[in-house]
């Protein structure tokens, strides 16, 4: 186990490297932060502009400028904001717990609800509940998430004035952004656990389970449940990534200042140094989440523990 | 109890099954599965429901407890009538799900086909018995953990208080069906029902299972239906036989009169088609005999009697000198190999032109990898092959790709090895066009309705693809495809294993008239004595990659000197209910070929007993081949 976890800390170091060089570069592609800075102002001469490069740390070299970004990243130091000077670490302790709550609760209550309804779509399987299930899931499937945002607003802001529509004001704030994150989540998660269930229902141990008396409740979320969550586990893995993507968007419709904000803004502003620390954390809890995943499988499967 | 009681209770049967029908619906309609069946099951006795696969014997046994619901099977009449200790009769068709529940696994249990699935592969041994025991008998976690340690040491399993905590995955195949069964017993069931218990086990572990099943049949009194393909296991197990015919029941009788004056003709039929081990005493030679079939409700008698003299023992056409091959398992973190499976140990034989040479062994011996090496599927690691005088290791590339056109493989599942996607014709074509054999498509064609037709199929099956086959159909192409690139050497590994016994008399028939039109060879791989006894000229007996014992057939069988032959031969059902049941005790798993790194098995030496019979010097024989 020890040996496992040593290979997976060094593959994420890797990871990162990769992720923060491929980040640090592009973002150098789409412009000159010191034009963004000056923005507006009137008269600027050259002299100014290389000025305030110069003060960014910017005259020098790409290499250079990773670099010492590195070598920031080593001692926890993340630079600071071209906008403002605010240190980015602070941004990010500021932006994080907002993200994560977002991205935990949505988690959290799709498999809550998907688990119940793959399941019950597996035992029904070519009834009318399971056709139901199924076409439900296609439509959340086809929803793209800032459209599915908009017409939550409308629906619960709007229309019924339930809701506020943007910012984080208070625990009913936080409906609509986890809403829409977690009816994406279910309707991929939802087939999942059907699939993985029928796969597991055609066991023989089922049968055998069923030979020995046991109510379905027990054969279901007992002895079936668990040999099915190999296949959902993994699919959560993957789906962190793509969550945390979808965030970014969601975030930016109801105006939720986490990660995925803090990410669009600096991608606006050239703002290097907060976009290189939101996607080298991000990144980070990528990887994390993956190794977790891995760990998990052992608990769930016994022969995987073994090997 | 007084006398009559007792005669009463003798009597009346525990379980009636009475005029059950069960149906599937299908995309193409319902499908009767069974139809209108009935037995009695008396307390204490075994009811061997015998058929071949369709015959519907799997799912009467499913419908007893109605775990057809399960299946989308439907009982659409009749009753299943249950009387525990004499009392009310319980019709389990019409029963509440409640009350079903209460039975199953406490009056009623079941063992499964596949030990290898039946356990949950994810809690523990001690978990899955206990699940049972707390459920039906009430007894709390340590309770039930204590007496599914008996139960285990009631299965003879050794360390039970070890195995409670293992997982299915550390334990063999003979292990896991041993804690089904104890699972099974766990509530003292009236009625155990053993679906196939042991069809997908290795003989010496089938003979130690049927002999546990019988003894906790004496010992608790337990009644047994047991559902079966093996005519040889009816014949040691069964009080009172049911066969079963494409969903009906065509005959029920006493085991004894079943196989002495069997009366419906399927019935004579399929023990027409049993082969018995013994059945060549004295011949030297093997031999084809006409096969019984069922044409439209008639026993047909199809072939006829034909010595197999077809071996030509001038110069051989293979010649395995030394031949090893081992396979690295398990890896430190740092890649470097801790284990190795030594699958081949120095293993030497020749095969000659027109002759069959059976490599028979049971799980872990080596024979399939013997012959996956010989078509170059896998790299020995060392010794020689020789093929028509040439070394294999010697060969070009192009040397290599003939050779791979004259010796042929005929694999075991008929479903699996034909692709779905392509017509038959098409399969049976690829060789020949791979190998460039015939250039002309109009002459390509006729060879494949020349080869359809010699493997007794129709031409016109070649526009047809493999789902609108039978098994036995299916292996008959894949025997015209073995076939199209004119081998002559054909590898027949485990070819007719999955076959039902009818359709494997029929193959077998086929693969010996070929051989004598054709001059083939055949290594023939197998588990399964009467079949080789049947069908070859020479025998070599495998255990753990070595060659312990080869000769003719005549002297294998009848003369077995090596401990583990005996062993083996003592172990096969015999399709005769007058013979003594159990003669044998036989004990022991069936080592594993893994070794430590730098732990190299001990090569047997072989003495000459008798000219071309070898076998290997055991350091003490009493002991076993290990």
């Amino acid at each position: 186990m020890a040996g496992f976890i040593f290979k997976r800390l060094l593959q994420a170091v890797f990871v990162i490297l990769a992720v923060t060089l491929i980040v640090s570069f592009a973002i150098r592609l789409s412009g000159d932060p010191a034009i963004m800075l000056v923005g507006g102002a009137g008269s600027v001469t050259e002299q100014d502009l290389q000025n305030i490069r110069q003060a960014l740390g910017l005259e020098r070299p790409f290499y250079a400028q990773y670099l010492s970004f590195l070598e920031g990243l080593l001692t926890g130091d993340f630079g600071k904001s071209f906008m403002g000077g605010t240190p980015v670490s602070l941004l990010i302790a500021r932006a994080l717990p907002a993200t994560l709550l977002l991205a935990f609760a949505s988690l959290a209550a799709s498999i809550a609800l998907a688990v119940p309804l793959g399941v019950y779509a597996a035992v029904q399987r070519g009834r009318w509940p399971d056709q139901m299930i199924r076409i439900l899931s296609l439509v959340g499937l086809s929803f793209p998430n800032f459209w599915l945002a908009i017409m939550l607003v409308l629906l619960f802001s709007i229309v019924l004035g339930l809701l506020p529509p943007s910012g984080m004001e208070g625990p009913e704030s936080f409906v609509m952004p986890a809403m829409t994150m977690a009816i994406i989540l279910t309707a991929t998660n939802v087939r999942l656990v059907r699939t993985s269930m029928l796969e597991t229902l055609s066991q023989q141990y089922i049968m055998v389970a069923r030979s020995k008396g046991l109510r379905d409740r027990v054969v279901l979320y007992k002895h079936a449940l668990r040999n099915s969550a190999i296949p959902l586990v993994t699919y959560i893995g993957l789906q962190f990534g793509s969550l945390i993507g979808g965030i970014v968007i969601v975030e930016r419709v109801f105006n939720w200042p986490g990660m995925g904000t803090l990410a669009f803004d600096a991608i606006s502003n050239r703002d290097y140094p907060v976009l290189q620390g939101t996607i080298t954390v991000l990144a980070l809890f990528i990887v994390l989440i993956n190794l977790l995943v891995d760990i998990a499988y052992g608990l769930i499967d016994p022969r995987i523990r073994t090997e | 109890m007084s006398d009559t009681a007792n005669r009463q209770s003798q009597n009346q049967a525990l379980l009636s099954v009475r005029s059950l029908s069960v149906e599937f619906g299908t995309g193409q309609g319902v499908f009767r599965a069974v139809k209108d069946v009935s037995f009695d099951v008396r307390p204490g006795k075994t009811l061997a429901v015998v058929g071949e696969s369709g015959s519907g014997k799997s799912v009467t046994s499913l419908a007893i407890m109605r775990l057809t619901d399960y299946t989308g099977g439907r009982i659409t009449g009749g009753q299943v009538l249950f009387r525990p200790d004499g009392g009310e009769a319980v019709d389990l068709v019409q029963a509440s799900d409640a009350r079903l529940r209460e039975i199953r696994g406490n009056d009623i249990a079941m063992i499964f086909q596949e030990p290898m699935t039946s356990l949950n592969p994810v809690f523990t041994i001690g978990n899955q018995i206990a699940e049972t025991l707390i459920l039906h008998q009430g007894l709390n976690g340590r309770e039930a953990r204590l007496r599914a340690m008996e139960l285990l040491q009631k299965v003879r399993l050794p360390d039970a208080d070890k195995l409670l905590d293992r997982y299915p995955h550390q334990l063999s195949g003979g292990m896991r069906q041993r804690v089904m069964i104890a699972m099974a017993l766990a509530c003292n069931p009236k009625v155990l029902i053993a679906d196939e218990p042991t069809t997908a086990l290795d003989v010496t572990i089938q003979a130690q299972i049927l002999n546990i099943i019988r003894d906790l049949q004496a010992e608790m009194g337990t009644a047994v239906i047991f559902i079966t393909h093996d005519m040889g296991v009816v014949a040691e197990m069964a009080d009172d036989v049911v066969v079963m015919w494409k969903g009906e029941k065509v005959e029920q009788a006493s085991v004894r009169e079943i196989f002495s004056a069997p009366q419906h003709p399927y019935t004579r039929a399929l023990l027409s088609a049993v082969p018995r081990l013994g059945s060549l005493k004295g011949q030297p030679l093997p031999k084809r005999t006409p096969v019984m079939v069922m044409d439209g409700g008639v026993a047909k008698a199809v072939g006829d009697t034909h010595e197999q003299d077809t071996a030509d023992y001038t110069k051989p056409i293979l010649q395995v000198e030394k031949l090893t091959t081992r396979f690295d398992v398990g890896k430190t973190f740092f890649g470097r190999v801790t284990h190795r499976v030594h699958a081949v140990e120095e293993v030497s034989f020749d095969i000659y032109p027109g002759e069959t040479l059976a490599l028979v062994g049971e799980s872990g011996s080596g024979k399939s990898t013997i012959g996956r090496t010989l078509q170059q599927l896998v790299e020995p690691t060392g010794g020689t092959v020789r093929f028509d005088g040439r070394d294999m290791a010697a060969m070009s590339q192009g040397e290599r790709r003939r050779l791979r056109q004259e010796i042929q493989y005929i694999f075991q599942d008929p479903f699996a090895s034909l692709d779905p996607r392509h017509t038959v014709g098409y399969s049976i074509a690829e060789p020949i066009i791979v190998h460039g054999l015939i250039k002309d498509a109009k002459a390509r064609e006729r060879r494949v309705h020349e080869l359809l037709e010699q493997v007794g199929l129709q031409p016109h099956h070649a526009k047809r693809y493999p789902h609108e086959f039978s098994g036995g159909q299916r292996q008959r192409i894949c025997i015209a495809r073995a076939l199209a690139s004119d081998p002559k050497l054909v590898i027949a590994d485990e070819s007719v294993s999955a076959l039902d016994v009818s359709i494997q008399a029929q193959i077998v028939n086929l693969l010996m008239e070929l051989q004598e039109k054709r001059r083939l060879s055949y290594l023939f791989i197998t588990h399964d004595m009467a079949v080789v006894e049947k069908i070859s000229h020479r025998v070599a007996v495998m255990y753990l990659g070595q060659i312990v014992e080869i000769g003719s057939r005549q002297a294998i069988f009848e003369n077995p000197q090596h401990s583990y032959t005996r062993k083996l031969l003592s172990a096969v059902p015999i399709a005769d209910p007058a013979r003594e049941r159990a003669k044998m005790r036989i004990e022991g798993e069936i080592p594993s070929p893994v070794r430590p790194v730098g732990q190299e098995p001990a090569i047997h030496r072989m003495r000459e007993v008798a000219p071309g019979h070898w076998v290997a010097i055991e350091a003490d024989p009493l002991r076993g081949a290990a």
